[in-house]
């Protein structure tokens, strides 16, 4: 069967593989070769080492950058997935209305990010407006104020995870610690809790990633403003490729950079929790 | 009496959430409210209501579809997005059933670099890409549908794998025994099976492809195209400052769709949402 289906190849694997090449393959080779250039556009680039990586770390807005993303997913984070998982727990104890609860509370996650930064811009320096202050005074603004609507965003999200993740415990298990004397502390912290880490595992990646890759969100609510202190990783990427001429390279080989802290937070996350999950 | 306190207990829940429902929805009440009142009120009484000399009508509406070209973005939003995702689903499974049928090393190698892709973030390969796009003269909307699929492959790609593994090869073994070719036993037999699967890919990549910015932002010739996030990023960038009015007209109009495709897909994208989760 193998032989026979081996003939095809033109006709199943080949257009993926084309606009594989197109959209993914060759931009990232280009891209890890322009982080070695000087350039303008890919047509007159020259080689000139690793020039732009030093210039990387004596731009200031890189580091600030780094840092301020780095606080700002810690914080999401741990309070994304702390809220989903408790509301998702008081969702399945079969109260009156859960599914409207649920389907209201998922519904901000399909609203795309730019639009969501202008929602919250109009609420929050609404409120902000009182205290004659708006979200762009200081960067901790800014910063509570991502917080805040990434929290409407993605709570719903990892809440659905975490409900599914919930009913799939067999109920027999939580009955065996009842019957043993576990009070509900003990329950939650010894079959919930553990029965949970495929879910746990999964939500810690998405909200890790997505919080060190926002980009939409930073743009339309605050734009990086004042002066660059808002802004996270991604938006300083943009802004050092397509608002500093001259700096295109400098702009990639951050991308570099970026790419290797995502994907070394993915696999060390990935091997780190996978590591716990309790077989079944 | 253990049974009445947990009533109580579960009511009271009831009632927080209800609560907390409200609250969640209010963001985007505050926009409508918003958009029929007069623009110098927007940003100074956010919270009143609209009345009287505040109240505009529909005016707001038709200002933010005149000056951002909102009918036509909706276009060409819902053409790149219903062509893409047809076209992802339609390739991405064929090549994810050759490359889990077929075993040597290029279907591997593939295999793997769509796995790596998964985690390379955006602005990695965004330079590049937006040129190379540019010298293949991929710059309208049919070209998007070729960078998407080429962006999203990975995740496809993977999802498809995931289920092929788990279909049992006897069925497409005596199904090609009777004759059929590769492409009668992989339409009549393979893609009815994995329908719950390309449903699932479906509803991840409409929710990535209508809501994204900066790919279409970055490659789109924009004198000629939008989509619906630059129509509204594009309210900011193109003004001096921004016209609230038209802002929030724009937004409501923007939300909209989105609203509709939620209430009749609502059990679909929760499972997809759930399939996708534990898959990634």
């Amino acid at each position: 069967m193998e032989k026979a289906i081996k003939r095809y190849f033109p006709v199943f694997v080949l257009p993926t593989l084309l606009a594989f090449t197109i959209g993914f393959i060759a931009p990232f080779i280009v891209g890890i070769y322009l982080s070695f250039c000087k350039f303008t556009t890919i047509v007159d680039a020259r080689f000139i080492g690793t020039d732009n990586y030093g210039k990387i770390f004596t731009d200031g807005t890189f580091v600030h950058s780094l840092w301020y993303t780095t606080m700002f997913t810690i914080v999401t984070v741990i309070l994304i997935n702390f809220l989903a998982f408790v509301v998702a727990m008081m969702l399945t104890r079969k109260i009156k209305g859960t599914n409207v609860f649920r389907t209201i509370f998922f519904m901000p996650n399909l609203i795309g990010g730019i639009v969501l930064g202008y929602i919250w811009n109009l609420l929050l320096n609404g409120v902000l407006a009182i205290w004659d202050k708006t979200l762009t005074y200081s960067s901790t603004y800014g910063f509570w104020g991502l917080v805040i609507l990434l929290l409407w965003q993605q709570v719903g999200y990892m809440m659905i995870i975490y409900i599914a993740g919930i009913q799939n415990i067999p109920g027999d298990l939580l009955e065996a610690a009842r019957i043993d004397g576990a009070d509900n502390w003990q329950q939650l912290r010894y079959v919930t809790i553990p029965m949970l880490m495929p879910s746990i595992t999964v939500c810690t990646f998405l909200t890790l990633t997505n919080g060190f890759k926002l980009f939409d969100q930073n743009l339309a609510l605050t734009n990086g403003e004042p002066s660059n202190m808002s802004e996270m990783l991604a938006l300083n990427i943009f802004t050092t490729f397509y608002g500093r001429p001259g700096w295109e390279g400098v702009g990639q080989a951050k991308a570099v950079v970026f790419f290797i802290i995502v994907g070394a937070i993915a696999i060390t996350q990935n091997v780190l929790t996978r590591s716990k999950e309790v077989q079944q | 009496m253990m049974s009445e306190k947990k009533n109580q207990f579960n009511n009271t829940l009831t009632i927080i959430f209800s609560v907390l429902s409200v609250l969640y929805v209010y963001p985007i009440f505050l926009v409508l409210l918003n958009s029929f009142k007069k623009k110098a009120y927007i940003s100074r009484q956010p919270f009143s209501i609209p009345q009287g000399k505040t109240f505009v009508g529909i005016e707001n509406y038709i200002n933010g579809i005149e000056k951002t070209g909102l009918i036509q973005a909706a276009m060409v939003s819902a053409f790149v997005t219903v062509c893409s995702v047809l076209v992802i689903i339609l390739c991405t499974s064929m090549c994810a059933w050759y490359i889990i049928r077929v075993k040597n090393k290029i279907t591997s190698t593939i295999y793997y670099l769509c796995l790596f892709s998964m985690i390379v973030p955006f602005q990695m390969v965004m330079f590049p890409l937006s040129k190379i796009a540019n010298m293949l003269h991929l710059s309208n909307p049919v070209g998007l549908i070729v960078l998407y699929l080429g962006f999203g492959a990975g995740l496809s790609v993977f999802m498809f794998t995931g289920f092929v593994k788990s279909i049992p090869l006897e069925i497409e073994e005596a199904a090609m025994i009777d004759g059929c070719t590769p492409i009668q036993t992989f339409f009549g037999i393979v893609m009815p099976i994995m329908r719950p699967t390309c449903i699932t890919v479906a509803i991840l990549q409409t929710m990535w492809i209508w809501n994204d910015y900066l790919l279409p932002y970055l490659t789109l010739d924009l004198r000629k195209w939008k989509t619906i996030p630059i129509a509204v990023q594009y309210l900011k960038g193109g003004y001096g400052s921004v016209d609230m009015g038209a802002m929030m007209g724009v937004l409501v109009l923007s939300i909209i769709p989105i609203i509709i495709f939620y209430a009749f897909c609502q059990r679909y994208i929760i499972e997809g949402v759930v399939a996708g989760a534990v898959k990634g």
